[in-house]
């Protein structure tokens, strides 16, 4: 949330308690989607459009349960069940759910919704319901935020869904920033964008005049790093998203550093320093201005990423003639080589959960993602392409988006997203050619 | 101007450059043609003495023919001592944004370091890695490969430009 915007606000609503208590007292377990490794079938759910309650909000009603739908189903997790099924529409937000109306057209969850606006204010209230068990699934939940910040409305609502049928940390309400890009391949202009995960509400961080490559989020995702062309060789700068200002790290006139990546702590940000052709993995404090040298080796060592403790740093090095993934303390140290498969790996990112590393391995002219534990164990790929490269994750760490590029002289760079698993590949809309995606923290 | 009157300057330069592997000129040098003749020219050291070495795949290691080109250009930046220079490494787009931009950054100083050694004054010399973000061939075969693989020295005026 950038601090201009108005907060939304999430909270149980007094209103609504009625029904909460009726769901408390529904007899049957939770209904529960598990998501496991094998293959599994959507749940359907209904989604109605929610009920405008003034004529002012008549438009936005339809458009929110139209995100929230968009939001489940690109999960693949869930199936809406079309309206022209539905036995009677939802005219009341207020009126009994008629839950054998929702079992005839086999819909185990639904969710309801009311929209009023008032001058440039919004509300939203929904409730979750269990068909089969004839209740709520949680509480009905009120929201408020101005008509501009709808669309994140409807995300929280979806989050709110998402996590209470599937049990997994929600992910919808947060934003991507990434590379923007035109012209032709032998002259590609970049320019840094962000938008919504699902493509929405598109915003250029900089203009063409200068390369920019691989920005990343602050852990609060109010701050990017990245590297930009800017004084005429790569140099990494800071930028804070809501104003756009932005600042080098300063290493000093002429020095070129690349793939930063912010610690844990939003303060220190490891990334790589190119001196005498040799490039080494640094830490640098953006309070303090302090440098510190985690690497000291004749070899490349670069795209260092912490865990979530911010006690290791992985990276990507060729000391072993290959490039290759090590793991090292955060303060530097020796690092231990965690990739041993065939190929070559680059790009590793420690998931949020902690507990899997994602990498780009390129190997017999094919390029993949792929995941590892962080001891190099049980390596499962993705994707495969022509060119995949720079997994990010989704809050929670059960999505990855990435770049895909296609080959020959027209070949264009795209962002996709695959769950852990790997299923569900998808292409992320963008308005154009689109590289190196880095997903916020979820928005507050 | 038309799509394609753009695309036949494209054509007409790049055959113009071809047979010297010289396809981009550091930029503003203009088309090689009567200026080249002039051997002090910055077209005669694009086109003639060869403004660019390439390299094998993953290596920045310079090879004997690498090293014939190298001090071709030590020998012309000796005789023309007002120019600065820019020595642009490059990659392939095999390889991940960041292995190919410290893998260019290894190419330039391997070019940087044979130009000192051939008593080009460090001062004069800077350089600058594009990873693979500037091909010059857009194919997505060998043949463009080994040619994207490279480092480019761009000629600037003023010495310590």
């Amino acid at each position: 949330m950038t601090p201009r915007a108005p907060t939304l606000l999430l909270a149980a609503a007094l209103a609504l308690a009625p029904a909460v208590l009726h769901a408390q007292a529904a007899p049957s377990g939770p209904l529960r989607l598990e998501i496991t490794e094998g293959v599994i079938e959507p749940m359907p759910i209904a989604i109605p459009d929610f009920v405008a309650e003034d004529p002012q909000a008549a438009d936005l009603a339809p458009r929110i349960a139209q995100v929230i739908a968009d939001d489940l189903e690109g999960t693949g997790l869930f199936r809406r069940i079309p309206s022209e099924a539905f036995v009677s529409p939802v005219t009341s937000f207020q009126a009994p759910v008629v839950y054998r109306d929702w079992k005839v057209v086999d819909a185990r969850a639904l969710v309801t919704g009311s929209v009023a606006s008032a001058g440039d204010a919004v509300t939203l209230r929904f409730r979750l319901h269990d068909v089969f068990a004839e209740g709520e699934l949680g509480q009905g939940l009120q929201l408020d935020t101005t008509a501009a910040d709808w669309r994140r409305l409807a995300h929280k609502v979806a989050d709110e869904i998402y996590t209470r049928l599937t049990g997994e940390a929600p992910y919808f309400d947060s934003r991507v920033v990434f590379v923007s890009e035109q012209g032709p391949k032998d002259a590609r202009q970049k320019r840094l964008a962000i938008m919504d995960q699902d493509g929405a509400n598109v915003r250029y961080l900089t203009d063409d005049s200068a390369l920019v490559l691989a920005p990343r989020f602050s852990p609060t995702g109010d701050r990017i790093i990245y590297t930009s062309y800017e004084s005429g060789v790569p140099e990494v700068y800071a930028m804070d998203v809501a104003s756009v200002s932005r600042q080098p790290l300063g290493d000093g006139s002429g020095t070129m550093s690349f793939a930063p990546r912010f610690a844990p702590d939003g303060r220190t940000v490891a990334y790589s320093l190119s001196q005498g052709g040799n490039t080494d993995i640094f830490t640098m404090n953006l309070d303090t201005g302090e440098r510190r040298q985690l690497t000291q080796a004749p070899s490349i060592e670069t795209a260092p990423s912490f865990s979530p403790d911010g006690s290791r740093v992985v990276f990507e090095s060729d000391r072993s003639g290959t490039p290759q993934l090590y793991v090292m303390p955060a303060g530097g140290g020796e690092p231990a080589r965690i990739s041993f498969g065939q190929g070559r790996y680059g790009t590793p990112v420690w998931s949020p959960r902690g507990d899997l590393i994602a990498f780009t391995k390129q190997n017999a002219g094919r390029f993949h993602i792929g995941v590892m534990r962080t001891d190099g164990s049980e390596e499962r790929l993705l994707t495969s392409s022509f060119l995949d490269e720079g997994p990010t994750w989704a809050p929670g760490g059960r999505v990855l988006m990435f770049t895909r590029e296609s080959a020959g002289a027209e070949g264009a760079p795209g962002l996709y997203s695959v769950d852990v698993t790997g299923r569900n590949l998808r292409r992320v809309p963008t308005p154009g050619a689109a590289s190196d995606p880095s997903w916020s923290p979820l928005m507050p | 101007m038309t799509r394609a009157a753009l695309l036949l300057l494209t054509c007409l330069a790049l055959v113009g450059c071809a047979r010297n592997d010289a396809t981009t000129a550091g930029a503003g040098f203009g088309a090689p043609g009567s200026l080249a003749a002039d051997p002090s020219s910055p077209a005669y050291f694009t086109t003639q003495v060869g403004d660019r070495v390439l390299f094998a795949v993953d290596q920045s290691t310079l090879s004997p023919e690498a090293r014939g080109t190298l001090a071709g250009q030590a020998r012309w930046l000796a005789a023309n001592p007002s120019y600065a220079v820019r020595i642009e490494g490059h990659a392939d787009e095999q390889g991940t944004r960041e292995y190919n931009l410290a893998l260019g950054a290894r190419r330039a100083n391997a070019v940087q370091e044979f130009l000192v050694s051939q008593g080009v004054p460090q001062g004069r010399l800077r350089t600058v890695t594009f990873g693979k973000e500037r091909p010059i061939e857009v194919c997505s075969e060998e043949a463009c490969y080994a040619r994207n693989r490279r480092a480019v020295t761009v000629l600037a005026t003023g010495a310590g430009a």
